[in-house]
């Protein structure tokens, strides 16, 4: 025990007199979080509306009132005809734009139906459908006021609730993945890197050659992150939800218990590339663009899994950071159990059970 | 049976061979090593000395033959070997980020000594090697030579039977080699067997007794005024071409 223990002192100073390596263990997490939290975010808000008010009237003005008192958009100019249109979009003046018939009010109040028009500037076609849903939402509105019942009696009006997260917020999907990508580059890179740096100065082979037995040299070794992991995740939880109010819903027990299951997940990843190779650069290259990339793109952090192609979704199952990421949502964001996570957690146990006994064979293959 | 007391050799290779694949890295090596002996194990690079080393250090498994290291089988029982044996390799094997007493109390700790051992070796080798002042600083600030100096001190921290050194001069000016050798006669006096690798072959005067091995194969074993006579060379460098030549 005491060997071990002078192992960890030893890592330990290691880590604390890297200045490069407490950098990416804690400046890291701090950056991404405030970067998510708040500059990356895709809520919408005052979006920029063009209006061409062709109509000139006492409901059109209305109309226009109703959409520059949303939240949502903020009329940046109202024009008379739609002729400047195309120059508006071009030059980022608008990201839509509503047009208003000359004769808005004469059919609404005779004929009772009304057109307006809008456009969208869709060379990003998510924000353009969004906004086109905020808008449509706002001229329901306006026209439900106008005529509270009669008007609409045949429409199907759908009531909407937007469970667990009402105002639709993209902070609390962040949270997830940025624990996710955390945990995934100071368990795997790092780890990766501190073997690989002792193959690569020689004191691996000194410590191969002293009576310690491997297993206790990795074991030495990734103790000191495993614990470091937990401290971040503890940070970003924390972040999360005094800065960002993201909800935590279920029990706090269960959150920690998969945090430690994706730790070792992500350490027994790191040990296998460390088996892989003897130098720091290709470890990193490694842990890079084996684990850092699939685990953003592919994971449903960023990108939702649903709109991917068949054969990528099918290649996400075998993403750990997936599986995780639909943990934290569920436990935090929905308030769920155990009994709903099982399922997932049994997929990632399992894999990681994989990831270490493939690391042990190949470990000792290295050896003989 | 007690290694001390005995009279085993330190080191018996019989037939010890290294198969990678097709290629035979060392080739049925035989040869025996006294106890307090500094034996030279010499050879180009590549000649096969560094897998020699690492077999004899269970490090690595041999294809076939027999060896023991200190009394115990290279085959069944490399933990005790290990337990048995220093080993300075090739490489800087202190860590440059540690201070000069955290690599002696890590390496020390490894070995399992006590803390109470470990404080005791700690005073005596940095009285020996006058490393009082530098106890506290980083070893990537200090010279070469004592940063060799230091990771041999280390790697007698646990007083091993036999200690391997695998090019331990490796870059060092002159002056700081002959110290170094001073280091290793008195370590041998000790009673310590000492295992050498060395490419200089002025070093190989300084061994009691030499083996060179070319191509995985030992092609000559004797005290190094013995060689020199036997090949008509003036020097141990004349009989390692000669040697090479050969072969």
């Amino acid at each position: 025990m005491s060997v071990f223990f002078s192992f960890i002192k030893k890592e330990s100073r290691h880590i604390i007199r890297d200045k490069r390596t407490l950098l990416i263990l804690f400046g890291m997490p701090l950056i991404m979080i405030i970067l998510f939290g708040y500059a990356i975010r895709n809520d919408i808000g005052n979006s920029k509306i063009v209006v061409v008010d062709e109509a000139h009237d006492p409901y059109s003005a209305q109309l226009i009132a109703e959409i520059n008192a949303s939240k949502y958009f903020e009329v940046s100019r109202i024009v008379g005809n739609e002729a400047s249109l195309n120059h508006e979009f071009q030059q980022e003046k608008a990201a839509i734009a509503i047009i208003i018939p000359p004769d808005f009010s004469h059919r609404l109040l005779h004929l009772k139906t009304a057109q307006v028009r809008l456009v969208a500037d869709a060379s990003d076609p998510n924000t353009a459908t969004i906004l086109i849903n905020y808008a449509t939402a706002i001229v329901h509105q306006f026209q439900q006021r106008l005529f509270p019942s009669a008007a609409i009696s045949l429409y199907i009006q759908p009531e909407i609730r937007m469970l667990y997260n009402p105002a639709m917020k993209s902070v609390y999907g962040f949270v997830p993945g940025v624990m996710t990508l955390i945990l995934m580059l100071v368990s795997a890179m790092m780890t990766a890197i501190t073997i690989v740096k002792e193959k690569e100065t020689g004191t691996m082979e000194v410590l191969l050659a002293s009576p310690l037995q491997p297993p206790l040299i990795v074991l030495g070794k990734i103790t000191p992150y495993i614990l470091l992991s937990f401290i971040n995740a503890l940070l970003i939880l924390g972040f999360g939800i005094l800065l960002f109010q993201v909800p935590m819903r279920g029990s706090w027990f269960l959150l920690l218990a998969e945090c430690v299951l994706f730790t070792l997940t992500a350490l027994s990843l790191g040990i296998l590339i460390s088996t892989t190779t003897s130098n720091q650069q290709t470890a990193m290259m490694l842990s890079l663009g084996g684990l850092l990339m699939p685990t953003v793109l592919l994971s449903g952090f960023i990108f939702p899994l649903k709109s991917m192609p068949v054969i990528l979704q099918w290649f996400a199952n075998v993403i750990p950071a997936k599986w995780f990421i639909i943990i934290l949502k569920n436990i935090m964001i929905k308030g769920a159990g155990w009994h709903e996570v099982w399922a997932e957690t049994g997929i990632l146990s399992a894999m990681t059970v994989f990831f270490v006994i493939i690391s042990i064979k190949k470990f000792k293959t290295r050896l003989s | 049976m007690n290694y001390n007391s005995s009279s085993i050799p330190a080191i018996q290779a019989e037939s010890l061979t290294k198969e990678f694949g097709d290629f035979t890295a060392v080739d049925a090596i035989t040869f025996q090593v006294e106890k307090g002996e500094i034996f030279g194990f010499l050879g180009a690079n590549g000649a096969g000395k560094t897998t020699a080393i690492r077999m004899l250090c269970g490090l690595l498994q041999p294809t076939s033959g027999s060896a023991t290291v200190a009394g115990f089988d290279v085959f069944t029982q490399p933990e005790e070997i290990k337990k048995n044996i220093g080993y300075m390799s090739q490489r800087f094997s202190l860590y440059e980020d540690l201070t000069v007493k955290e690599n002696i109390r890590f390496y020390g700790g490894i070995y399992g000594l006590s803390n109470e051992a470990i404080k005791e070796k700690t005073g005596i080798l940095l009285e020996r090697l006058k490393l009082h002042n530098e106890a506290g600083s980083l070893v990537k600030r200090l010279p070469l030579g004592w940063k060799q100096k230091l990771a041999f001190s280390v790697s007698l921290i646990h007083d091993p039977a036999i200690v391997f050194l695998d090019e331990p001069t490796g870059g060092v000016d002159p002056v700081t080699r002959r110290q170094f050798w001073e280091m290793i006669y008195e370590t041998a006096y000790g009673g310590v067997t000492i295992f050498v690798t060395t490419h200089y072959m002025d070093e190989a005067e300084y061994c009691h007794r030499i083996s060179i091995m070319v191509n995985g194969k030992i092609v000559a074993l004797g005290p190094p005024s013995g060689l020199k006579n036997k090949l008509n060379a003036d020097s141990m460098n004349q009989v390692f071409l000669k040697l090479v030549r050969q072969s």
